[in-house]
């Protein structure tokens, strides 16, 4: 490994095996020698996983719930082992896979701090050293000599939260750490991830929250199904996990669109051109009776509609029918974007078919003053 | 599981912490607090003086029966307390080894330290009453450190057999608790090994083969009484006295060979 690798994880593979029933004696044990291939079923988490984090990167760890990212970050603080491959680790790593770990509420703050610190591996002189500043981050200075089972719970996270980041390994390793504390609190721990982007401090960091991902990361990987599907800058991988959660909720209307599906179909498919995208939609009725319709259209960013577009009120669709749609971009910023295509019932603006999350396209553009969907007119002005 | 690793620093650290909060917590809001780990074997003790030596007259030939007695029964506590704790050690950790990383061993061992530490309080105790029984002492009370450590590493050999495998099995508890009892009865801790020769000289030599019994009765041998029967004077061959030596050295290699291949898997399976 050489000298600006911090950590190398190499064709990892990993693989749990999931009892049908929890066996934890020995009478399954007996049962389970006499139909040995029963009993349990593999379950591929990590699958083939490759990737190098460099010293001084920001590495954000993107993924649904259930992708495999969370085994990764404990093969990483080395919890479990790889069944095959390789995962080196170059420094000392503190991870923090839950917050408050080994806290007994039955020791005083104080003693929890050491407890804490002694299973991170730092000894009583280097905890000492870093006591002052764990307590004061965490504004518990007055609590320290009561027992933690007297603090609320938000002073509990606050100084699980202030060893985490306080703590000062050559790697630190924080699992979706972020969503604690109020405001305040919040806005201190941001404060400190710029504080170790600044310093060049090698982070290792998995969230949901893709504001944080995009804010501080300088390197990011989208794992799905235990495979990286996607690695690159934290904007391109932040657009990727909003179009893979896309169609997550189902609203009710949606559901009664569902049920329609089978007499009413709506496909299209998108077409992107330089200056704008084009959008052909085919609509297909078995309805024996065909009604008025009309067709919506929502342009879809970050997986929030940002705007609605339907089909002019002297255009009306009987049936079968086949229409092309012509969007311009030039109004838009780089990123991402979705289509979702609508039928609605004329008379009662009722949802009959959709088509969701099929159409992607993406503009390209390396304008860092702009965000967002639109790219509206504006003008600075010095005083 | 190198012993340069056992005495890293690190690690040592890490022991210290388990083992001092472990003794913080263990008798905490109890009014007599840390004097219960001394006072349960003596009431033990004071139990089984009044039933087999009063009400029984066992040991009626032996001198000094009552302290000799509660030596057996302080060394035999110790074995109850490290094995049982050792076992349960890695899974009453579970969730701390399910979420960071770090040497799985410490925490047997802190288990057996913090029995380690109840034995030689007791030895304390045990020291007044040689006392006040105007127990003769021989040179051969140089040899009592060994026998407890004989007692500590066969100790830990179990702990960390009975931790690896209560991680997967967790009927071992159960087992284990069954175990005990009939082991108790097993070992002459109650009655005089002389009782049983009495009755049949091969079932006394095959009770001595247990290193248990082994320490008991050479720690008796060197503290109280050179009366006391050991495996030595017991069994002539020097061969199949070295029986329990043996089991205790082989116990100790396998579990720790076993311990390591398994902890591996202790954050999954716990």
């Amino acid at each position: 490994m050489d000298n600006n690798q911090a950590v190398v994880v190499k064709d990892l593979y990993k693989t749990f095996k999931l009892p049908h029933e929890q066996h934890s004696g020995v009478k399954q044990r007996i049962v389970n020698v006499f139909n040995s291939n029963r009993g349990y079923e593999l379950q591929k988490v990590l699958d083939d996983v490759t990737f190098t984090i460099k010293k001084g990167d920001f590495f954000g760890i993107v993924g649904r719930n259930g992708s495999g990212k969370s085994t990764l970050l404990k093969l990483l603080a080395g919890i479990y082992a790889p069944d095959k491959g390789l995962v080196q680790v170059n420094g000392s790593l503190t991870p923090f896979i839950e917050l408050g770990v080994g806290f007994n509420p039955e020791l005083t703050g104080r003693e929890n701090i050491f407890m804490n610190g002694a299973l991170l591996g730092f000894s009583r002189k280097e905890m000492e050293a870093m006591y002052d500043d764990i307590v004061q981050f965490a504004e518990l200075v007055d609590f320290m000599d009561q027992k933690l089972k007297n603090y609320s719970s938000g002073m509990q996270v606050r100084l699980a939260f202030s060893i985490a980041i306080r703590a000062r390994g050559d790697i630190l390793l924080l699992d979706e750490v972020l969503a604690v504390g109020d405001a305040a609190f919040q806005q201190k721990c941001y404060n400190y991830f710029e504080e170790l982007k600044a310093q060049k401090k090698t982070v290792i960091f998995v969230s949901h929250d893709m504001g944080a991902v995009k804010r501080f990361c300088s390197k990011a990987i989208y794992v799905k199904h235990g495979k990286i599907i996607a690695e690159g800058t934290p904007a391109e991988i932040a657009d990727i996990y909003a179009a893979e959660n896309i169609d997550v909720p189902k609203t009710d209307d949606e559901k009664k669109a569902e049920t329609q599906a089978s007499l009413y179909q709506v496909k299209s498919k998108i077409n992107q051109q330089a200056d704008g995208v084009a959008l052909k939609v085919d609509y297909k009725t078995k309805s024996p009776e065909p009604e008025k319709m009309y067709v919506g259209i929502s342009l879809m960013k970050d997986g929030v509609s940002v705007a609605e577009i339907s089909t002019p009120r002297d255009m009306t669709i009987t049936g079968d029918a086949s229409m092309n749609y012509m969007l311009d971009t030039t109004m838009l910023n780089a990123g991402t974007y979705g289509i979702n295509v609508a039928m609605f019932k004329w008379k009662n603006r009722e949802l009959v078919a959709i088509a969701k999350s099929k159409n992607q396209f993406v503009i390209k553009g390396d304008d860092i003053t702009r965000g967002g969907a639109f790219r509206l007119e504006n003008t600075w002005t010095l005083e | 599981m190198k012993i340069s690793n056992i005495i890293s620093r690190r690690n040592r650290i890490l022991l210290r912490e388990l083992v001092v909060t472990d003794f913080k917590l263990r008798y905490q809001g109890s009014v007599l607090g840390y004097l219960w780990s001394l006072l349960k074997p003596l009431l033990l003790f004071a139990i089984l003086y009044v039933v087999f030596v009063k009400f029984l007259k066992f040991g009626g030939d032996v001198e000094h029966y009552p302290v000799y007695l509660l030596l057996g029964v302080v060394m035999w506590s110790f074995f109850i307390e490290a094995t049982t704790q050792g076992m349960q050690a890695i899974v009453a950790r579970g969730d701390l080894i399910r979420k960071i990383n770090f040497p799985k061993y410490i925490i047997v061992i802190s288990g057996t330290i913090s029995a380690l530490i109840n034995l030689l309080l007791n030895l304390l105790v045990v020291f007044v009453f040689v006392a006040i029984n105007g127990v003769d002492l021989h040179m051969s009370v140089l040899w009592l450190p060994l026998n407890i450590l004989e007692l500590y590493v066969f100790s830990l050999a179990i702990a960390f057999l009975l931790g690896a495998m209560f991680v997967k099995y967790r009927d071992i508890s159960h087992i284990w608790e069954v175990f005990l009892q009939g082991a108790f009865y097993a070992t002459p801790i109650l009655y005089p090994i002389s009782m049983v020769v009495a009755q049949s000289d091969v079932a006394a030599k095959l009770l001595m083969l247990n290193p248990v019994a082994q320490i008991i009765q050479d720690a008796r041998y060197n503290l109280i009484t050179h009366q006391s029967a050991t495996t030595d004077s017991l069994i002539g061959n020097v061969w199949i006295a070295a029986i329990p030596y043996t089991i205790v050295f082989l116990s100790i290699v396998y579990a720790t060979w076993y311990f390591k291949k398994t902890q591996k898997y202790f954050a999954e399976n716990v």
